[in-house]
C-alpha cells in the first residue's frame, strides 16, 4: 500500500483523520525515539550538504576563499565540459529507452501466460551491483570477436553481407613470378595464351585455408585462353617442395580474385576453382595477371564498441540493461490499474491494437511514465559505477561522467574545492524533484 | 484473407458477434509475435549473464582461445578451478567477510532507527511534526557523491576512516530517509483500534512499538531490509572512498582488478559471481518484498 502511494498510483485508504497520539505521549518520549534517525542525517546528510556548499567556495587547498573560482573551472575545464556533455547525453536518452522498453515488455507480457517469468529474466540485473554488471559488459563488449559477444555476433552479420577476404597474411614466396603492388599482387611478366600460368603464394595458416580448398593442380595449356594455377605453395612439414609449380598435398586458393590488366586497365578478370586453376579469355593474352588487394584485406575485426566513439552508448546500454526492469515492473503495476472496460470500449469500436496502445494505454499511464522517466533521470545524475567499470583507461575521458569527474577531482587529483563545486551543481540539479516530492507528500500527510 | 473471412461469415452467421476468422488469424499471428518476440528479448536479456557465468567456469587458456559460447560445443572445458584458486585467495575471501560486517549492520540500523522514527513520525504527537518529516523525505533525492567529500574529512579528524564502523554509519545515513518515508506511510495505516486497544491493556510506548507496531509492520521492514541490504552489498562508490586495504569489501576488491582487464578475467568472472550470488538469492527468495521495495523507492 505504502508502495503504491509512492508510485505515484491512487493512494491506498485515508490515513486516520488527525492522527492523534494514542498514547498521550510525553514529548521527551517522541525526542527519545527520533534522535537516532535525527543525529545520523543530520551528521551525515545534512551537514555535508552545507559543508559542500562553503567547501566549493575555497581553495582546492582548503586556506581561503575562492570565490566563484571553482564554479567557473566547472564550466570552463575541457574535462568537466566533456562530462557535462556526456550527462546530458545520459539524461536525454538512459531514461528514454529504459522506459519506452519497459513500456513495452509491460504491456507485452499482459498477453503472456509465462509473463511473470519473462519479468523476472528482465528485472534480475537490479538486483546485481553496478561492478558485477560493469564486468559483464566488459566481457560482452571485448573487441576480440572470439571473447566479446557483441562483436561476435556483429561480426557474423557483418561477413554475411561482406564475405570477408579469404587470404589474409599471403604473400609470395621466394623466387616468385609476383611483386607487390598496391596491397595486392602482380606478375614480372605479362603471360601468353596456350602457356600455363602459375601463380604461387606462401602464408596463408593452415586453419585459415577455406574449407573448400582442394589439392592444387596444374592447369592444362589451352589455345587462345589463359590458364593457370594460384594455391599455397607451401605444405607443414614438407616445406616448399618443387618451388613454382604445385605438389600433391599443396591446396588451391578457391575464390581467389584475378585480374588480367593491360596498361592499367582491367581487360578480364575471374576467380580460381577450388583446386586453384582458373581461365582467363584470349584478351587477356600479353597482360600482366594481377592479384588484387581485396583477396588480401585484413578480416574484419568488429565494431570498437569502448572506443572513443561509442564508449558512452555502450555504456548506456548496460544501463538500460539494468533498469529497463525497474521500469516495466512499475509500468506494469500502473497498467494493473487501468481499468479493463476502457480498453475493451476502445476494441468494440474498432480501435487497432496499435491504436488502443496509443489513444487510450499511454495515455492513461502518462503519470506513471513521468514517475518513471524522472526517477531514472535522477538516478543517471549519480551513475558512477559503471563508467568506471566498462570504460577502458583509454576512452574513460571520453566517457566521463559528473559523479565520476567528482571522484577524479577528490580524491585522485586532490582538488576538492573542484569536487565540491561539481556536488553543488549536481545536488542544484535534484532539487525540482526534492521540491515536488514534498508538494505531493505535504497533500497526503495533511490529508 | 478478407475473401475467407467474409465467406466464413457468411457461412455461419450465428458466430457473426465473434470476430471474423481473418481478425481472429491476425490476432493468433499477433499472439505467436509477441511470444517469440518476448523469448528472444529474454534470451538477450539474459545472454550478457552466461556469459559471465560460462567465462568464469574456464580456465584462463582456454578463455584466451576461443569464445565462451564456443563451450556449448564442448561442455568437458568446464571447471571450476578459477573459484578454487579465487577461494585460496586471502585477500578476496577476506573482503568477502568485510561486505557482510559492512551489509548486515548498515541494514539492521536502518531497520531499527528507521522504524523507531518511522513510529514517532506517525503516531506520536509533537510540534512541527509534519514538517520535520517532509524535511526528511526531501533528502531522498540527495546524491551521495554530495556528502563523500566532507564525511571522508569529517571521518578523517574522528579516526573513523577505513574502519568499517564508518561505512556502515554512511550507509545507515543515507539509507534512513527512504527507510523513515516507508515506515511511516505503512505504519500511519494500522488501525487506530489496535494501538488504543493496546493503550488500554497498560501496554507503554516501547511494548507497544516492540509488540504491535513492529510485527504489523512486518511487510514494510522486510521490503525495506532487503531494498537496503542489496544496496549495501552493491554498492563500491562508498567503500571506494571509506575503506582501506583491510577493510575494503568484495567490490572494492574485483574494481582493482578491473584495471587490468584481460589477462585476469579468471580473477574478474569468478569474483563478479561470487558477489552476484548473495544478492541473486535474496532477489529471488524475496521476489515480492523486494519489488515493492523498489516501488516504494521509486523516488529515491
Amino acid at each position: 500500500m505504502a508502495s503504491a502511494a509512492a508510485a505515484g498510483a491512487p493512494p491506498g485508504p485515508a490515513a486516520p483523520r488527525a492522527r492523534k497520539s494514542v498514547t498521550g505521549t510525553r514529548k521527551a518520549v517522541a525526542v527519545l525515539f527520533l534522535l537516532p534517525a535525527l543525529v545520523l542525517l543530520g551528521a551525515l546528510v545534512v551537514y555535508p550538504i552545507g559543508y559542500s556548499v562553503v567547501r566549493s567556495f575555497g581553495t582546492n587547498s582548503g586556506h581561503g576563499f575562492a570565490g566563484f573560482d571553482n564554479y567557473k573551472t566547472v564550466f570552463t575545464d575541457d574535462g568537466i565540459l566533456t562530462a557535462l556533455r556526456n550527462n546530458v547525453i545520459w539524461v536525454v536518452f538512459a531514461p528514454a529507452v529504459a522506459t519506452a522498453l519497459g513500456l513495452v515488455f509491460a504491456v507485452l507480457t499482459e498477453r503472456v501466460r509465462w509473463g511473470t517469468a519473462f519479468k523476472l529474466v528482465v528485472f534480475m540485473p537490479m538486483a546485481i551491483s553496478m561492478l558485477a554488471a560493469g564486468i559483464i559488459f566488459r566481457l560482452v563488449y571485448d573487441q576480440d570477436p572470439d571473447k566479446g559477444v557483441a562483436n561476435a555476433a556483429w561480426v557474423s552479420v557483418h561477413d554475411t553481407f561482406a564475405r570477408a577476404s579469404a587470404f589474409p597474411m599471403a604473400h609470395p614466396g621466394r623466387e616468385s613470378p609476383l611483386v607487390p603492388q598496391g596491397g595486392g599482387f602482380v606478375t614480372k611478366a605479362v603471360v601468353h595464351a596456350g602457356q600455363p600460368v602459375t601463380l604461387p603464394l606462401v602464408g596463408v595458416a593452415p586453419d585459415r585455408m577455406p574449407g573448400d580448398a582442394k589439392k592444387a593442380a596444374a592447369a592444362p595449356a589451352a589455345p587462345g585462353e589463359v590458364t593457370g594455377t594460384t594455391w599455397q605453395d607451401f605444405t607443414r612439414g614438407k616445406g616448399v617442395g618443387r618451388l613454382g609449380a604445385p605438389d600433391p598435398g599443396e591446396l588451391g586458393y578457391p575464390g581467389m580474385r584475378i585480374e588480367a590488366v593491360k596498361g592499367g586497365e582491367v581487360v578480364a578478370s575471374t576467380k580460381a576453382a577450388a583446386d586453384g586453376t582458373f581461365t582467363l579469355p584470349a584478351a587477356a593474352d600479353g597482360a600482366r595477371l594481377r592479384l588484387p588487394a581485396s583477396n588480401f584485406r585484413e578480416p574484419y575485426n568488429g565494431v570498437e564498441w569502448l572506443g572513443p566513439s561509442l564508449v558512452t552508448p555502450a555504456i548506456i546500454g548496460a544501463y538500460v540493461w539494468m533498469w529497463a526492469g525497474f521500469a516495466m515492473v512499475l509500468i506494469a503495476a500502473g497498467l494493473a490499474g487501468v481499468p479493463r472496460e476502457l480498453l475493451e470500449a476502445a476494441r468494440v469500436d474498432g480501435a487497432s491494437e496499435w491504436q488502443v496502445f496509443r489513444r487510450v494505454t499511454v495515455p492513461l499511464l502518462a503519470p506513471v511514465l513521468a514517475v518513471v522517466a524522472v526517477t531514472l533521470m535522477i538516478n543517471v545524475l549519480k551513475v558512477f559505477d559503471l563508467v568506471y567499470i566498462i570504460a577502458p583507461g583509454s576512452s574513460q575521458d571520453d566517457a566521463n561522467v559528473l559523479a565520476l569527474e567528482l571522484y577524479r577531482r577528490g580524491f585522485a587529483e586532490g582538488q576538492p574545492g573542484v569536487a565540491s563545486a561539481i556536488a553543488v551543481f549536481l545536488l542544484l540539479l535534484v532539487i525540482p524533484v526534492m521540491l515536488f516530492n514534498i508538494r505531493r507528500l505535504r497533500r497526503e500527510v495533511r490529508r | 484473407m478478407t475473401a475467407i473471412a467474409t465467406d466464413t461469415r457468411a457461412a455461419a452467421p450465428a458466430t457473426g458477434a465473434r470476430p471474423s476468422l481473418g481478425a481472429r488469424i491476425t490476432q493468433k499471428l499477433g499472439g505467436t509475435l509477441v511470444r517469440v518476440l518476448l523469448v528472444l528479448v529474454g534470451l538477450f536479456w539474459l545472454v550478457p549473464t552466461i556469459g559471465l557465468l560460462i567465462s568464469s567456469l574456464r580456465s584462463p587458456d582456454d578463455m584466451s582461445a576461443s569464445g565462451w559460447w564456443t563451450v556449448f560445443t564442448k561442455p568437458s572445458e568446464l571447471t571450476f578451478g578459477s573459484y578454487r584458486k579465487l577461494l585460496e585467495n586471502g585477500d578476496i575471501t577476506h573482503s568477502l567477510l568485510n561486505t557482510v560486517l559492512i551489509t548486515v549492520p548498515a541494514t539492521v540500523l536502518v531497520v531499527v532507527i528507521g522504524s523507531l522514527a518511522g513510529y514517532a513520525f506517525a503516531w506520536m504527537e509533537f510540534p512541527g511534526r509534519d514538517w520535520w518529516f517532509l524535511g526528511v523525505v526531501s533528502l531522498l533525492v540527495v546524491p551521495v557523491q554530495v556528502a563523500l567529500i566532507p564525511i571522508a574529512e569529517l571521518f578523517g579528524k574522528v579516526g573513523l576512516f577505513g574502519t568499517i564502523f564508518g561505512v556502515v554509519l554512511f550507509h545507515t545515513g543515507f539509507g534512513l530517509p527512504f527507510a523513515v518515508f516507508l515506515l511511516r506511510n505503512f505504519f500511519a495505516e494500522i488501525p487506530r483500534e489496535l494501538l488504543e486497544a493496546a493503550r488500554l491493556d497498560g501496554a507503554g510506548e516501547l511494548r507497544l512499538f516492540a509488540r504491535v507496531v513492529m510485527p504489523l509492520g512486518g511487510p514494510a521492514i522486510a521490503s525495506l531490509g532487503i531494498f537496503q541490504f542489496l544496496w549495501v552489498w552493491n554498492d563500491m562508490l562508498v567503500a571506494l572512498v571509506f575503506t582501506k586495504s583491510g577493510t575494503q569489501p568484495i567490490t572494492v576488491a574485483l574494481q582493482t582488478q578491473v584495471r587490468q582487464f584481460g589477462n585476469n578475467i579468471d580473477v574478474l568472472a569468478p569474483g563478479a559471481f561470487i558477489s552476484m550470488v548473495i544478492p541473486l538469492a535474496v532477489f529471488f527468495a524475496f521476489q515480492r518484498q523486494f519489488v515493492s521495495g523498489v516501488m516504494a523507492g521509486a523516488v529515491k
